[in-house]
């Protein structure tokens, strides 16, 4: 039977799914702005994040809404508290890509230090992560989550993988230290990003089985 | 929080078991198995003709006065099943109270209603300590201020949400250690629905309290735990917080969130 509330919660997971997207374009565009020395493409990027912004305050006035007007229960009340934590989550995500656009504007003002390979590896997968974390969301869905831990350990291998290779860059180079230390903080701030993602999917968790996976980390089988 | 809930309260007040019940041939409640922790509240829940008003005046013996019913099974309070044959209903009627949807007091003064039952139980030897009693049984319904300058004036004149208040100091009275609620707020506007809902939390701290409820939002407000009828079977049963919150069964979780009844 097709409720109110049913197409009240449609409209939240569209904002939400807005969301992602916009932050995963938002990524796509950082990265790009550093790999083609595109400075209009970070502007871009750092621009469009008041959308994002604006799309958190929506849905939490709506997640606010639907629990003040339709008391809500069980599977709908965890879907919408885990929606306003994953809208904070996606906001954080958000300015985490700022953060690369940024990085990226300094960068490009400098010659290209070496080519980047790991970096937009690191992008694709972080990018993926929100994508699929908000996916298992929309579709009810949370049996493939284990691929998303995987994920993000592979994120971690590659953002110490550049850490490394950047610190014999600066030990050999002290001249290329700005430049390495800008491409570490790149890293950095992807590695956030699926730590993010990771954060996202622990509440579709619990918002589909009603299990609180939080914070144990090595006991995610359920 | 909720193990404090489950692990202070052990003791089962009442206990039914392999509860069968006819109107005729007609069965109504089909196998019901449920333990009552005391001092605690415990609602019923489910859509109209589940079975929870039938099943709550099982609890005190209420349908004994509808012809042509049977029961099976057994319903134990402290440990002895209020059925067998040894057992005073009239006795069983004032340790286990009922307070109705329609609040219903006797046309008489506030204070006769209140000592009615305490006479004809013969509960008090004197008036002082009747006086007394009227006393305790209507502060503890939160109606003492109330009425305390007009105890002989009629209880008809009350309000709804005070005659209600009446209806509960009557029962609370003669000294039950359970008390059923049958949809006691039915008939009442917010204000005083709020006040009973406030009253029934402090009553349990003395007694055992079972509720029958259509609205949803009030067992998950006023309960600690919940049980959730359909069609007379007993579906499922938990703490409150974990049937509103994660409930074990789909048909639950379906009649919770409103995609049926």
């Amino acid at each position: 039977m097709e409720r109110q509330l049913d197409y009240e919660l449609n409209g939240l997971k569209e904002k939400l799914l807005k969301m992602a997207s916009l932050v995963e374009e938002s990524i796509a565009k950082a990265i790009k702005s550093l790999v083609k020395r595109d400075s209009t493409l970070a502007q871009e990027a750092i621009e469009e994040d008041t959308q994002i912004d604006l799309l958190e305050v929506e849905i939490n006035n709506l997640s606010l809404k639907l629990l003040a007007l339709k008391q809500p229960m069980a599977s709908d009340l965890r879907f919408i508290t885990s929606a306003m934590k994953i809208s904070a989550h996606l906001e954080r995500i958000g300015d985490q890509a700022v953060n690369i656009a940024e990085r990226s504007l300094e960068l490009i003002t400098q010659p290209l230090l070496k080519p980047l390979i790991d970096i937009p590896r690191m992008a694709e997968l972080a990018q993926e992560m929100v994508k699929n974390s908000i996916g298992f969301l929309i579709n009810n869905d949370i049996s493939s989550v284990e691929e998303l831990w995987k994920a993000e350990n592979v994120v971690d291998d590659l953002n110490t993988q550049i850490f490394r290779e950047l610190l014999t860059y600066m030990i050999e180079d002290p001249k290329t230290i700005k430049r390495a230390v800008g491409l570490i903080l790149v890293g950095r701030h992807l590695e956030r990003i699926a730590d993010l993602s990771t954060d996202i999917a622990e509440e579709v968790v619990y918002a589909v089985s009603g299990k609180n996976i939080k914070h144990f980390y090595k006991a995610k089988s359920f | 929080m909720v193990d404090e809930i489950l692990q202070s309260k052990n003791d089962l007040k009442m206990q039914i078991k392999n509860l069968n019940f006819y109107y005729g041939t007609h069965q109504v409640l089909k196998n019901i198995n449920l333990d009552i922790k005391s001092n605690a509240i415990t609602a019923i829940i489910g859509p109209s003709g589940c079975g929870k008003t039938t099943f709550i005046r099982i609890l005190n013996r209420m349908n004994d006065i509808i012809l042509g019913t049977k029961i099976e099974g057994d319903i134990l309070f402290d440990q002895k099943n209020i059925y067998d044959d040894d057992i005073d209903v009239v006795e069983i009627r004032r340790k286990i109270g009922m307070v109705f949807q329609r609040p219903n007091p006797f046309p008489k003064s506030i204070f006769e209603n209140i000592a009615y039952g305490l006479k004809i139980n013969n509960l008090t030897v004197n008036k002082g300590e009747l006086r007394e009693r009227v006393e305790v049984a209507l502060r503890d319904a939160a109606l003492w201020e109330e009425v305390k300058d007009r105890l002989n004036t009629s209880a008809l004149d009350l309000s709804g949400g005070q005659q209600q208040r009446l209806c509960i100091a009557r029962a609370l009275a003669v000294q039950p250690e359970v008390i059923l609620f049958d949809e006691p707020c039915s008939a009442l506007d917010p204000i005083a629905t709020a006040k009973i809902e406030e009253l029934i939390q402090e009553l349990k701290e003395k007694y055992t309290i079972i509720i029958v409820t259509h609205n949803m939002q009030q067992a998950a407000r006023a309960s600690d735990y919940t049980a959730f009828l359909m069609l007379g079977e007993l579906i499922e049963f938990d703490i409150t917080e974990k049937i509103f919150t994660n409930p074990s069964q789909k048909i639950t979780e379906d009649y919770i969130t409103g995609r049926f009844g």
